[in-house]
């Protein structure tokens, strides 16, 4: 019999401890959505529904003109694509959110909270796995829309990289800020209802927003509000190799602010705390 | 358990501590939600190579409690301490210290058994090659190891607590909880899981919180902590505890207790 019976003294965690509990996160998430084929499946046909259906049917309605960062006109196609890259990290950091409420349920939530590491980073692990499998779905959609003519440069595959890992993280830590306000996993329609409805339509997404300000001012100064827009000109703008400055700021503050805010909510001593019984057990 | 033990302080200077501090010790931990008051100024200890069964009917606190030792919930009032680390203060050294098997099933379906254990290992910052090497000799100690690469959904209910069990052991811990772990199963899985967790009392020494409403499940060995209501009720050796309420028996100290509590005008 061993006889650890004092206290021990604290010895803290080494930076390769974190990175085995980050990489382990993000490997699990990984294998979760591998055995999850018809999220991958459905993913996808999302974004391509709007691709193939929506867009060739608004083709002859909306006109483009030559605006940054396209450099001649353009197939509206080409134009919602990067708003549908978008919407696809959109989806998924709902959905992630979604799977924080499924975990804690289930409990898979209390395994991860009783790691011994510090919880906030435990978070930023999950919000990074969730991006990770976003990256997976976004490349997947510009495989196929390469087929479909749309075909940015060939150094966008790369430069949009760095966009689209900030703007999952926004996306994913918005999702983590309103799952730890979601009680039941029906709520998730809701969730629908009033957060990615309205930020996805009141965005850049499928208009262009001079277009927005001709048929309403008040619109467009939401659209502009909107952190979703600033995401989808992010994206656009890396695509083609160009860095928009202003979205680059509102999308990197908009992810400080709903990380700290997610952390604080999921803190025992704030949070999830002053809730009651997870799984309605006491 | 000693009760009425009291509660170590730790100190804060450095060096050896020659005070033996109980594995887990529970100091006046009250909670409520809101107007519902789930536990009141509840204090025990839990010594190292102890097995404490924590009895109580459902709804008496013991998952609130468990959410409290577990930091799921922050702690309103009082103190809870893991081998001296506080739990509030310093969860990192609390919580490493700390094995739980939680009373829902907790286990990811889809991934096989090796996957899981894995997983776990990592949230603890366990190297993969030391993770993998501790999985495969879990396994096979829980009789498992030919089922390694399974999916856990293939398995039945005995083995997905073994495999719990053994999850909860991966990165050593010196103190176990275990909320109602027998819930569901037969009786054969349920001998199993009770001898395997005393042998690790007699074998390595862990302290074992045990919560049950199962009566049979506590020996004359052990230590008792009766909660009803919120309220600990009695607690201290299974033996002394019966004794005190001049029974004969675990299940007839039980009534008698919760009886005296709950008869109009009792308990004050």
């Amino acid at each position: 019999m061993s006889s650890i019976t004092t206290r021990q003294a604290p010895r803290g965690f080494s930076a390769q401890e974190y990175m085995t509990c980050l990489t382990g996160i993000v490997w699990r998430e990984g294998l979760r959505f591998l055995h999850q084929r018809e999220r991958f499946v459905s993913a996808l046909v999302r974004p391509l529904v709007w691709l193939f259906i929506f867009a060739a049917g608004f083709r002859q309605v909306l006109g483009i003109s030559i605006i940054p960062p396209y450099e001649t006109y353009i197939l509206y196609e080409v134009y919602i694509a990067p708003g549908l890259m978008a919407m696809i990290q959109l989806f998924n950091g709902m959905q992630s959110s979604l799977s924080m409420v499924y975990d804690r349920e289930m409990g898979n939530m209390r395994t991860l909270l009783v790691s011994p590491l510090p919880r906030g980073f435990l978070l930023f692990c999950k919000l990074l796995a969730g991006t990770a499998v976003s990256l997976l779905q976004v490349y997947a959609f510009l495989l196929i829309a390469w087929f479909w003519d749309i075909t940015p440069p060939p150094s966008g595959y790369l430069t949009v990289l760095p966009a689209l890992i900030l703007s999952g993280l926004m996306l994913g830590s918005l999702g983590m800020l309103i799952s730890s306000g979601i009680k039941q996993l029906e709520n998730f329609a809701g969730v629908m209802n009033f957060v990615i409805f309205p930020m996805f339509f009141a965005s850049s997404a499928l208009y262009p927003l001079w277009r927005v300000q001709e048929g309403s001012p008040y619109l467009y100064y939401l659209c502009e509000a909107n952190p979703f827009t600033h995401a989808v000109e992010l994206i656009r703008f890396a695509l083609y190799g160009q860095i928009n400055w202003i979205s680059l700021a509102v999308v990197a503050i908009c992810t400080i602010v709903f990380m700290i805010g997610a952390i604080l909510a999921y803190d025992p001593s704030r949070g999830l705390a002053r809730r009651g019984p997870a799984g309605g057990e006491g | 358990m000693t009760s009425p033990a009291p509660i170590t302080e730790p100190r804060e200077a450095p060096g050896p501590d020659p005070v033996i501090v109980p594995a887990l010790s529970i100091d006046r931990v009250s909670h409520s939600y809101g107007p519902r008051r789930a536990l009141m100024d509840v204090s025990f200890n839990v010594q190292p190579a102890s097995f404490t069964a924590l009895l109580g009917l459902n709804g008496a606190g013991k998952s609130t409690l468990f959410s409290l030792i577990t930091r799921l919930f922050g702690i309103q009032s009082g103190r809870v301490g893991i081998f001296g680390h506080d739990v509030s203060k310093s969860p990192g050294e609390a919580l490493r210290l700390l094995g739980v098997v939680f009373q829902p099933r907790t286990l990811d379906l889809d991934l096989s058994l090796t996957q899981n254990l894995l997983y776990h290992a990592a949230l603890h910052g366990i190297s993969r090659r030391e993770a993998a090497a501790r999985s495969a000799e879990l396994l096979g100690r829980i009789g498992l190891a030919d089922r390694a690469g399974s999916k856990v959904r293939d398995l039945s209910g005995g083995q997905m607590r073994r495999l719990e069990i053994a999850r909860a052991l991966l990165h050593r811990p010196r103190l176990l909880l275990l909320d109602e772990p027998t819930v569901g199963l037969d009786v054969k899985a349920r001998a199993d899981i009770i001898s395997h967790v005393r042998q690790l009392v007699t074998e390595q020494g862990i302290g074992v919180l045990w919560a049950t409403h199962l009566f049979d499940e506590i020996l004359p060995g052990d230590d008792l902590v009766v909660l009803h209501q919120g309220k600990v009720l009695a607690r201290g050796p299974m033996t002394r505890v019966v004794a005190e309420a001049g029974a004969q028996d675990v299940n007839t100290a039980f009534m008698r207790l919760t009886g005296a509590q709950t008869m109009p005008g009792g308990g004050g």
